[in-house]
C-alpha cells in the first residue's frame, strides 16, 4: 500500500547521495544509511546491509515491512529520503544491464493485448537500446527463457489467458532475458500453484550455481529454511541479516513479528521439520 | 466599473435582478459540493463529465419532439426531463459496458461522452432550422440571466433534496466509497446506494445545465470538493467545506458576472471555484503543498541535526570501549562515513553545530562536543534507541507508530511505555544513561 | 447526389479519425481515455490568447497556442496529481474546466471585434473543409486535408520509431524505467502527440471527432483482438469505416425525420458508436451475442474464465 503512495511524491527531492563506495565493487548490493520515508512515517529506516555474491537472499518479514519498497529503493522506483544503493559498487543508473527485476504479478494490468513471447522479448529492450525493433535473434533468446520456465507451449497465448502460476514464470522468463548477475524478485511464490513453485525454486538454484545473485522478497516462513542460504529479516529496520541457519532464530523472529505467536510457532514447527 | 453600494446590493442579494441567478447558483454550488465529494472519494470524478455530456441529445430531441407535438419546446421542465432521460441512458450504458466487457472505467467514460455528444451535436444542427430553436445552444455554455422564478424554484427544490439526501445517506455513502467490496459483503444494497448516487449527481447536472452550462457544471462536482480534501481528513467536515467552497463559488461568481454584463456567470464561477482550489491546494494546513513543504525542510534539519549528535555520539563510545562514555575530540574522517552526507552537506550540519554551540572550538581536522552537544547528543542517542527497542519488542504494531523524528518517542509512546522500554534495554537513569543500541548485534 | 465535395470531406474525415485512432489506442491501454477530451476542451484558452496576440486567425499561431495549451493540461494535471495526492480524473477535470472557462472568458471580452465562435471548436465545420483549398502542383487540396494528413504522417513516424518504447512502457512503466527508458518522457511524447493531433483535426472538424475517435475505435478493437499490432490496424478500419458511414449518415438520417441536414462531425461519432456496438455483440470471442451462443453446448473455457476474474 505504502510503496503506491511512495511513487506519487516526488516532491521532496532526495538530497545528494553520490556514491562514496566503501566496498569492494564484487558486493552485489550495498545498501547504506537508506531511508524511505512518507512524511514524518519511515517506510524503510537506516538501512545497512550487504548481501554477498552468488547467494539465494530471502528478505523476510510481516506485510508493510518495506520488503518491496527494498527493492524498488535499489532500483530508484522510489524516492530515497537518504542514502544509497550500490549495484556491483556503482549507482542503479550505472549498473542497469547487470540487474533484473521481477515485479510482483499485480502490478501490471495482464488484459494488455500482448501474447507471453512479447512480454519476454521485453527483456531484450536495453540491450536492443531506442528505436531498434526486436529481432530474430532475440525471439530465439525469448523463446528459450519460455523454455526454461517450463511454457514454450505457451508463448503465443494472450496473457490474460494463462494462468497465474503460468503469469509469474512469465515475468520469470522476462528477468532471464536480461541475462543479470542479480536479480530481485518480489514476492515470486504469492499465489502460484505447487508445480510453478517447484520450478521457481530449481530456478532460482540453477541461477545461483552459476553465481548470480537472487534475492527475492518472501513470506512463507514455512518454507525460508528450505529455500533460502541466506536471509534478511526486516521490519522497517534490518533486523538481522546473514546465513539462513544461524539467522533464522526464534529470537530474531519475535523481534521481526513481534508478538504473533501463530506464526512464530508455525515458523518454530518448519524450523524442527527442515534440520539444516 | 459598478460602485461599491451597487457591488454590496448585489452581493447581498437585494438588488432584485440578480437575487435569483446568485441565489440559484449558490444553492446549485451547495449541493455540487455535496454529492461530489462522494464522486470524488469514490474516485469517479469525471462520471459528471460524461454525464454531463450524455444530456445533449435529451435536450435536443425533447425540443424536436415538443415542436412535432405542436408546443412551443422550449418549455424548461421538459427540456430537463429528456436531458436526465438520456443523462440515465449514458449511465446505464456506461455500466453495461463495464460488466460486459473487459474495458474499463475510462474507456466506457470516454465511449458515452463521445458519441453521446455526437449524438447530441448532430440532433441539436438537426432541430435547429426549427422555429424558436435559437438559445438551446446556450445549454452548452450556460445563461445564468435566464433564470426566471419557476426556474429557481425547481433548482431550489432538486438542490435542497439532493443535499438532504447526501446527509440521510451518509455513512452508507462512506461504506461504499470507503470499500465496496466489504460493503457488499457486509449486505449494503451497494448497487442501489451507486444508482442512488448517480442519479444525485444526474439531477444536480441537470439543474446546473441551463446557469452555468453543460461543460462547466463539470467543475462543480470536481473542483469544491477536491479543493475541501486539503483541509481535512475527515468526511463531514470535507463535505461542509466542499459545500461552502461550492456555494462561495456559485454566490461570488455570479455576482462578478452580474456587476460585468461581459463575462458568462458559467466561467466566472468556475474560475472562482479554481482559485479556491488553488489556494487549498497551496495552503491549506492538513495537506496543502506548501505547510508540507515547510514541514518537510523542518524536519530534515531536525533529523540532520540528531544524526549528526548520534553519530558523534556513536563515535564517542567506540573510543571508549568498555569505559564510560566521555566527551573527547574526534577525528573529522570518523564522522563522514557513518552517514551517506557528502563532505559539503556534513560542512553546513557542522555550522549549523557550531551555531547552535553544541561543538567547540577545535584545531582543524578534529571535532569536540561542547558540554551541552555532549548532554543533547546523549538524549538524542537515548532517545533513538528507544525507538528501536519498541520497534524490537513491539514488532508487530510499531512500524505504524514510528517517527523519523527521534524526540518524538516520548510524545508518541507516553512515559509509561518509555520506561518500560528503558528498563529492558537496563538504562535507569533517563537523559543521562545510554543503552547499547539493540540492533548493534544483527546489523553490522 | 455524392459530390467531389462529398469525396473530400470523407476523405478529410478519414484521415483526422485515423490520425486520432493510433494515438488512442496507447491511451485507452495507458487507462487515461479521458485525457483527449480534457485536451479537446483546454485548448480553448490557446486559440483565444494566439488570436488575441497577433490578431489574425493565421493558422500557425493558433496551431501553437493550442498544442501548448494542450501539453500544459496535461502538465498541470500530472503536477496536481503529484504535489497535491489528488486523484487523476479528478485533476483533470480541474485543469480541463479552468482553461475551457478562461478560454470561454477571453472569446466573450473579444467578441466585439473578433468572429471566433466557441460553437465552432466544439462542432467544427467539416461540411466546409473543401472550401479552403490549396494549391498543390496542378491541384487544389483542401488545406483540412493536407494538415491532417500530414499529422496523420507525423503520428505514424513517431509511434514507428516508438513502438517497442510505447508498448513496454504502457504495459510496465516500471519496468520501462528499470531498463533505462523513461516512462515520464514517453508520456509526455504521447501528450504532445495527442494534443497537436487534436489542434489540427478540430480546427477544421470540430472536437467531437477528436474525442470519439480517440477512444472508441481502440475500444473497438480491444473487443475484437489480443495483440498490439492488429489493435492498432483495426482500430484505424474501424475510423475509417465511422468516417465514411458517418458522412453518408449525415446526408440520409436527416430525411427520415423529414429534416434539412446535420453535421457530419456528430454523425461520424454516432458511427463509431454504432461498429463499437457490433462489436461489443458480434466480437468472435468476446461478444454478448458469441458468448451466449457458445455458452450453451460447451461451458467458456475455464481457464480463460478464471483469469479473467483473477485479473
Amino acid at each position: 500500500m505504502h510503496t503506491e503512495s511512495l511513487s506519487g511524491q516526488g516532491v521532496f527531492p532526495a538530497r545528494n547521495t553520490e556514491p562514496r563506495p566503501e566496498h569492494p565493487p564484487e558486493v552485489p548490493l550495498a545498501i547504506h544509511d537508506l531511508t524511505v520515508a512518507y512524511q514524518r512515517k519511515p517506510v524503510l529506516w537506516d538501512i545497512e546491509l550487504n548481501i554477498p555474491e552468488g547467494k539465494l537472499v530471502g528478505i523476510v518479514g510481516p506485510n508493510g515491512a518495506g520488503k518491496s519498497t527494498l527493492l524498488k529503493a535499489c532500483l530508484d522506483l522510489v524516492p530515497r529520503t537518504s542514502g544509497w544503493a550500490h549495484i556491483y559498487g556503482v549507482p542503479y543508473r550505472k549498473a542497469r544491464h547487470r540487474v533484473a527485476y521481477v515485479p510482483q504479478r499485480e502490478s501490471v494490468d495482464w488484459d494488455f493485448p500482448v501474447n507471453a513471447l512479447d512480454v519476454v522479448a521485453m527483456g531484450s529492450y536495453r540491450r536492443l537500446g531506442w528505436f531498434r525493433r526486436v529481432n530474430a535473434a532475440e525471439t530465439k533468446r525469448a523463446m528459450e527463457a519460455l523454455d526454461q520456465v517450463g511454457i514454450a507451449h505457451l508463448a503465443h497465448r494472450q496473457i490474460s489467458q494463462l494462468s497465474g502460476g503460468q503469469q509469474q514464470r512469465v515475468f520469470l522468463a522476462r528477468a532471464l532475458m536480461q541475462d543479470a548477475d542479480l536479480y530481485l524478485m518480489d514476492e515470486p511464490f504469492a499465489a502460484v500453484d505447487a508445480a510453478t513453485e517447484q520450478a521457481i525454486v530449481d530456478l532460482l538454484r540453477r541461477l545461483s550455481g552459476e553465481g548470480k545473485t537472487c534475492l527475492v522478497v518472501h513470506h512463507d516462513l514455512a518454507t525460508v529454511t528450505s529455500y533460502f542460504d541466506w536471509i534478511v529479516l526486516i521490519n522497517m529496520r534490518v533486523v538481522a541479516a546473514g546465513p539462513t541457519a544461524e539467522t533464522f532464530t526464534r529470537d530474531n523472529l519475535q523481534k521481526t513479528y513481534g508478538g504473533k505467536l501463530s506464526l512464530l510457532e508455525k515458523a518454530a514447527e518448519a524450523l524442527r521439520s527442515t534440520p539444516r | 466599473m459598478p460602485g461599491l453600494s451597487e457591488i454590496l446590493e448585489v452581493l447581498l442579494l437585494q438588488n432584485y435582478n440578480t437575487r435569483l441567478v446568485v441565489l440559484s447558483t449558490t444553492l446549485l454550488g451547495v449541493a455540487a459540493g455535496l454529492v461530489g465529494s462522494f464522486l470524488l472519494l469514490r474516485k469517479r470524478s469525471l462520471m459528471g463529465d460524461a454525464l454531463s455530456h450524455a444530456t445533449l441529445p435529451g435536450i435536443a430531441i425533447a425540443f424536436g419532439v415538443m415542436v412535432a407535438l405542436g408546443g412551443e419546446g422550449k418549455s424548461l421542465p421538459a427540456l430537463l426531463l429528456g436531458a436526465t432521460l438520456s443523462g440515465v441512458a449514458g449511465i446505464a450504458t456506461m455500466l453495461i459496458i463495464r460488466h460486459t466487457t473487459r474495458l474499463r472505467d475510462d474507456v466506457a467514460m470516454g465511449f458515452v461522452l463521445s458519441v453521446f455528444f455526437g449524438v447530441g451535436v448532430a440532433s441539436l444542427r438537426m432541430v435547429q432550422n426549427l422555429p424558436n430553436a435559437a438559445g438551446l445552444e446556450s445549454f452548452i455554455y450556460g445563461k445564468a440571466a435566464s433564470v426566471v422564478m419557476s426556474d429557481f424554484l425547481l433548482i431550489a427544490l432538486v438542490a435542497g433534496v439532493a443535499s438532504l439526501v447526501c446527509l440521510i445517506f451518509l455513512k452508507e455513502f462512506l461504506v461504499l466509497c470507503f470499500d465496496d467490496g466489504y460493503a457488499a459483503a457486509q449486505g449494503w444494497p451497494t448497487l442501489f446506494l451507486d444508482v442512488l448516487l448517480l442519479g444525485l449527481v444526474t439531477a444536480v447536472t441537470v439543474i446546473g445545465l441551463q446557469s452555468v452550462g453543460l461543460i462547466l457544471v463539470i467543475a462543480f462536482l470536481i473542483t469544491p470538493p477536491t479543493a475541501a480534501r486539503f483541509w481535512t481528513d475527515r468526511l463531514l467536515p470535507m463535505l461542509l467545506i466542499s459545500a461552502v467552497i461550492g456555494g462561495v463559488s456559485g454566490w461570488l461568481g455570479a455576482s462578478l458576472s452580474a456587476l460585468t454584463p461581459q463575462l458568462p456567470a458559467g466561467a466566472v464561477i468556475v474560475l472562482v471555484a479554481a482559485a479556491l482550489f488553488l489556494v487549498s491546494m497551496l495552503f491549506a494546513p492538513v495537506r496543502g503543498v506548501l505547510p508540507r513543504l515547510l514541514n518537510q525542510a523542518a524536519l530534515r534539519r531536525k533529523e540532520d541535526r540528531q544524526h549528526f549528535l548520534r553519530a558523534a555520539y556513536e563515535i564517542l563510545e567506540d573510543q571508549a570501549g568498555d569505559a564510560p562514555v566521555a566527551n573527547r575530540s574526534f577525528p573529522y574522517e570518523a564522522l563522514l562515513p557513518k552517514r551517506s552526507w557528502t563532505p559539503r552537506q556534513l560542512r553546513q550540519i557542522l555550522r549549523v553545530a557550531r551555531r547552535e554551540d553544541h561543538l567547540e572550538p577545535t584545531p582543524p581536522g578534529r571535532l569536540r562536543l561542547s558540554e551541552p552537544g555532549f548532554g543533547e547528543a546523549a538524549r538524542v542517542t537515548r532517545n533513538h534507541r528507544l525507538w528501536e527497542s519498541y520497534l524490537i519488542q513491539y514488532a508487530d504494531v510499531a512500524p505504524s507508530h514510528v517517527d523519523r523524528d527521534a524526540d518524538m518517542v516520548e510524545h508518541i509512546l507516553g512515559a509509561e511505555l518509555v520506561r518500560e522500554l528503558e528498563a529492558k534495554l537496563g538504562g535507569t537513569l533517563p537523559g543521562q544513561t545510554v543503552p547499547p543500541s539493540p540492533h548493534s548485534s544483527g546489523e553490522r | 447526389m455524392w459530390t467531389s465535395f462529398d469525396t473530400w470531406i470523407v476523405i478529410v474525415g478519414m484521415l483526422c479519425a485515423v490520425a486520432c485512432a493510433l494515438p488512442g489506442c496507447f491511451l485507452v491501454l495507458r487507462k487515461m481515455s479521458m485525457m483527449g477530451d480534457a485536451i479537446s476542451h483546454a485548448v480553448l484558452p490557446g486559440l483565444a490568447i494566439a488570436f488575441l496576440v497577433t490578431g489574425t486567425r493565421a493558422s500557425v499561431p493558433m496551431f501553437l497556442g493550442a498544442a501548448l495549451a494542450g501539453l500544459l493540461t496535461a502538465l498541470f494535471t500530472q503536477w496536481i496529481m503529484r504535489f497535491g495526492n489528488v486523484d487523476r480524473g479528478a485533476a483533470m477535470g480541474i485543469v480541463f474546466t479552468t482553461l475551457f472557462a478562461i478560454g470561454l472568458l477571453l472569446i466573450r471580452r473579444a467578441a466585439d471585434h473578433v468572429d471566433l465562435d466557441p460553437g465552432c471548436v466544439l462542432y467544427g465545420a467539416i461540411e466546409l473543409t473543401p472550401l479552403d483549398t490549396v494549391a498543390l502542383g496542378r491541384f487544389d487540396i483542401p488545406r483540412a486535408a493536407l494538415v491532417n494528413g500530414g499529422v496523420l504522417l507525423a503520428n505514424l513516424i513517431v509511434l514507428t520509431l516508438f513502438y517497442k518504447e510505447f508498448k513496454l512502457s504502457s504495459f510496465d512503466p516500471d519496468l520501462a524505467d528499470t531498463l533505462g527508458y523513461s516512462s515520464q518522457f514517453l508520456h509526455y511524447l504521447l501528450m504532445t502527440l495527442v494534443a497537436v493531433t487534436t489542434v489540427a483535426a478540430f480546427e477544421s472538424v470540430g472536437s467531437i471527432i477528436v474525442i470519439a475517435m480517440l477512444v472508441v475505435p481502440p475500444a473497438t478493437a480491444l473487443l475484437l483482438t489480443h495483440r498490439l499490432l492488429p489493435m492498432l490496424l483495426i482500430a484505424s478500419g474501424a475510423a475509417i469505416l465511422a468516417a465514411v458511414a458517418g458522412h453518408l449518415g449525415a446526408l440520409v438520417v436527416p430525411g427520415w425525420f423529414g429534416f434539412e441536414s446535420t453535421t457530419s462531425s456528430g454523425m461520424i461519432a454516432l458511427a463509431s458508436g454504432l461498429i463499437f456496438l457490433l462489436a461489443w455483440l458480434f466480437s468472435p470471442d468476446q461478444g454478448i451475442v458469441m458468448r451466449r451462443f457458445r455458452a450453451a453446448p460447451v461451458p467458456i473455457d475455464p481457464l480463460s474464465n478464471t483469469n479473467t476474474d483473477t485479473a
